[in-house]
């Protein structure tokens, strides 16, 4: 692993550097700059014990830092061939790479382009990494006039190139938000990645999970019996911690719901406060669930690998829903979870009309949106239970914590779940403050570190993307003293903790729930709740 | 990627965990804590790989940071804090990526 370094020095080079700040601009044409591997900028290739495991094609042992790729020898071929495949299949890959007219509104809204200053992370540039080859293999222009018109073979050295930006884009679709047209940059990165998996270059952080997700029902492979240990534990701790003992069904055929969140929250930390949020809400409102030992994942990394392995993978969570014969599935604080279900699921393992429109038990509320998914983010269901005072709430337990929220991708830009968070953390907390108007809701930054690029050994590549978030962040500590900022995504849980720990120390990271689950009046609860959900004392009381 | 030691050779991933779980031994745990800049393991680093690899051959995954400090405060009658501070007075590092790696527990990845 390199040595990461420090913020300063960091920051000190990013200043110095060809970026927009310095408004320096690299000598050559970028046709002509071929891409740089350096330690901290790429992942780590796939283990053969994964892709064997899933059949990929070209299963081998091999690393981005070699000469050699072992590569089949016919992979110009595999990889046209599957470019007009794709070209054929797809409607909008076909208009996203007509249809820029590299304006350039996109340029400065990339995390990862503010944080390095690369033009090639400007995500016209980005697209244009595939857009070259287009033109050049399936544009009369681009045939004729070649180099003139921005078309180039494929090559090599294209490969590399497409492997190290399409892993420098976190699919977070912020420039997307921006773009006149409506190119989906993040669908481009998507299908520039099944393109790079035709011919077996894939990396490990999204391929061991995807291996493991198809194994056990979840990416950190947890089996059923420790699944079940975990949350018996959790539960363990909320006795100790509030009194309350709370029993939850496992498998339980015939629950009113399904309840699925991701792996991440059932074993890293702060992810497993969120879970225990969770277990105490259900229980607050006697909630008829179960969770599933198989299903047991929200996240899909599948979404960063290939169609079909996104398929795949979703296809799990609703063939649990019917075995176990719930009514409708609810859904916990996960990220690319909620833009798999809201903009694929349907037209790829829908419609789910085994399932019946989702309805709230406790208020009778139907949620007309998720009509055809029939799947609820946590966040409508809480905001809605509040809504109808059907949550006994004491704000004050969490008056030890000055909280921001930092709107999580896909939840905000892909199924628009802007005012439900806020409204739920405004109920439980009464100290809530904003980041700046342009790095919050629709126009969100990106952790830096999502679609499966949340690995270590591209930390230099990660705290650079993270740069945006943090500085926002340090806004509000600065002004607010915040010191907690509250997500609604398992990647974020992970990968904003490392993004404060390296620029903003002293903030902490929290899933909406676990805040919820603090506020919480339990019934049978001890006489003196004196601590969080973490163990630490709550404001006005004394430590021994 | 890998080592030699005692004329055997192991296989590692890029970052030196081991690829095959049960090449682990005493020996290896020691070579790896040298790596990590753990020059001797004491009692105290041995109980912590011991419970690790125990929960792990029954749960096939490292523990949550909350089971082992809690494990930690049972086996040595120590405060939550205490127990914390020790952990990573010994693991430096952390224990996610010091213990478990000499330990011979494999990283897990996903959302962590």
């Amino acid at each position: 692993m390199s040595k990461m370094l420090q913020p300063d020095e960091l920051i000190k080079d990013i200043q110095e550097t060809p970026s927009l700040m310095t408004g320096k601009a690299p000598a050559k044409d970028w046709m002509d700059t071929p891409a740089e591997f350096k330690p901290g900028n790429w992942a780590y290739s796939a283990k053969t014990k994964a892709t064997d495991a899933l059949g990929m094609p070209n299963s081998r042992d091999w690393s981005p830092a070699d000469e050699d790729w072992k590569l089949p020898e016919d992979w110009k071929e595999i990889i046209s061939n599957g470019f007009r495949e794709r070209l054929d299949k797809f409607r909008s890959f076909k208009v996203f790479m007509d249809i820029c007219v590299r304006c350039g509104a996109c340029a400065d809204k990339c995390h990862f382009f503010l944080g390095s200053g690369d033009p090639k992370n400007m995500p016209v540039l980005r697209a244009e990494l595939l857009r070259s080859i287009y033109r050049n293999d399936y544009t009369i222009a681009g045939k004729l006039l070649k180099k003139f018109a921005g078309a180039r073979p494929l090559t090599m050295d294209v490969v590399k190139e497409w492997f190290l930006y399409f892993f420098q884009c976190t699919e977070c679709r912020r420039c997307y938000v921006f773009c006149p047209y409506g190119n989906e940059t993040a669908e481009i990165t998507m299908l520039a990645r099944e393109l790079l998996n035709l011919v077996g270059i894939n990396i490990n952080w999204i391929m061991d999970p995807v291996a493991n997700c198809n194994r056990t029902g979840n990416h950190l492979g947890i089996e059923p019996h420790t699944f079940k240990r975990v949350i018996e534990t959790l539960c363990e701790d909320i006795k100790d911690i509030t009194g309350v003992t709370i029993n939850p069904p496992f498998n339980k055929k015939g629950a009113e719901i399904l309840f699925i969140t991701p792996s991440g929250d059932v074993f890293a930390d702060p992810g497993v406060y969120t879970m225990m949020g969770y277990l105490m809400l259900f229980e607050h409102i006697g909630l008829d669930y179960t969770l599933s030992t198989y299903a047991s994942e929200g996240g899909n990394f599948g979404l960063f690998t290939s169609n079909e392995i996104m398929k795949k993978l979703n296809g799990k969570m609703y063939h649990e829903a019917e075995r176990l014969g719930v009514k409708w599935i609810l859904g916990g604080e996960c990220g690319h979870m909620w833009r798999v279900v809201n903009q694929y699921m349907d037209t790829m393992n829908g419609p789910a009309d085994f399932l019946e429109e989702p309805v709230s038990p406790i208020t009778g509320t139907k949620f007309e949106n998720a009509k055809s998914t029939k799947m609820v983010h946590i966040m409508e269901f809480t905001a809605d239970l509040i809504k109808h005072n059907k949550l006994k709430l004491d704000p004050s337990r969490n008056d030890h914590l000055n909280v921001t929220f930092h709107d999580s991708c896909n939840p905000a830009r892909a199924m628009g779940l802007l005012d439900e968070p806020r409204y739920v953390i405004n109920s439980v907390c009464n100290n809530f403050h904003e980041m700046p108007e342009n790095t919050i809701r629709e126009q969100t930054y990106c952790c830096g570190a999502g679609s499966g690029l949340n690995t270590e050994e591209i930390m230099d590549v990660r705290m650079r993307g993270a740069l945006p978030r943090a500085s926002a962040l340090k806004y509000v500590e600065e002004k607010h003293d915040v010191n907690m900022l509250a997500c609604v995504c398992a990647i974020d849980r992970a990968t904003l903790l490392a993004l404060t720990q390296y620029w903003t120390p002293d903030v902490e990271v929290a899933g909406v729930t676990e805040m919820v689950a603090n506020a919480l009046v339990m019934e049978g609860e001890n006489e003196v709740r004196d601590m969080d959900l973490r163990e630490e004392p709550y404001l006005g009381v004394e430590e021994d | 990627m890998g080592f030699e030691l005692n004329g055997k050779s192991y296989e590692t991933d890029e970052d030196g965990y081991l690829i095959d779980l049960t090449d682990w031994s005493e020996d290896v745990a020691a070579y790896l804590a040298d790596t990590e800049e753990i020059p001797e393991l004491g009692e105290k680093h041995w109980q912590i790989i011991n419970f690790l690899r125990g929960y792990y051959e029954e749960y096939q995954i490292a523990p949550m940071i909350k089971i082992l400090i809690k494990a930690i405060m049972k086996d040595m009658d120590l405060s939550k804090r205490d127990a914390s501070k020790m952990l990573y007075e010994l693991y430096p590092a952390g224990p996610a990526k010091q213990a478990c790696k000499i330990a011979g527990l494999p990283k897990p990845t996903g959302c962590v």
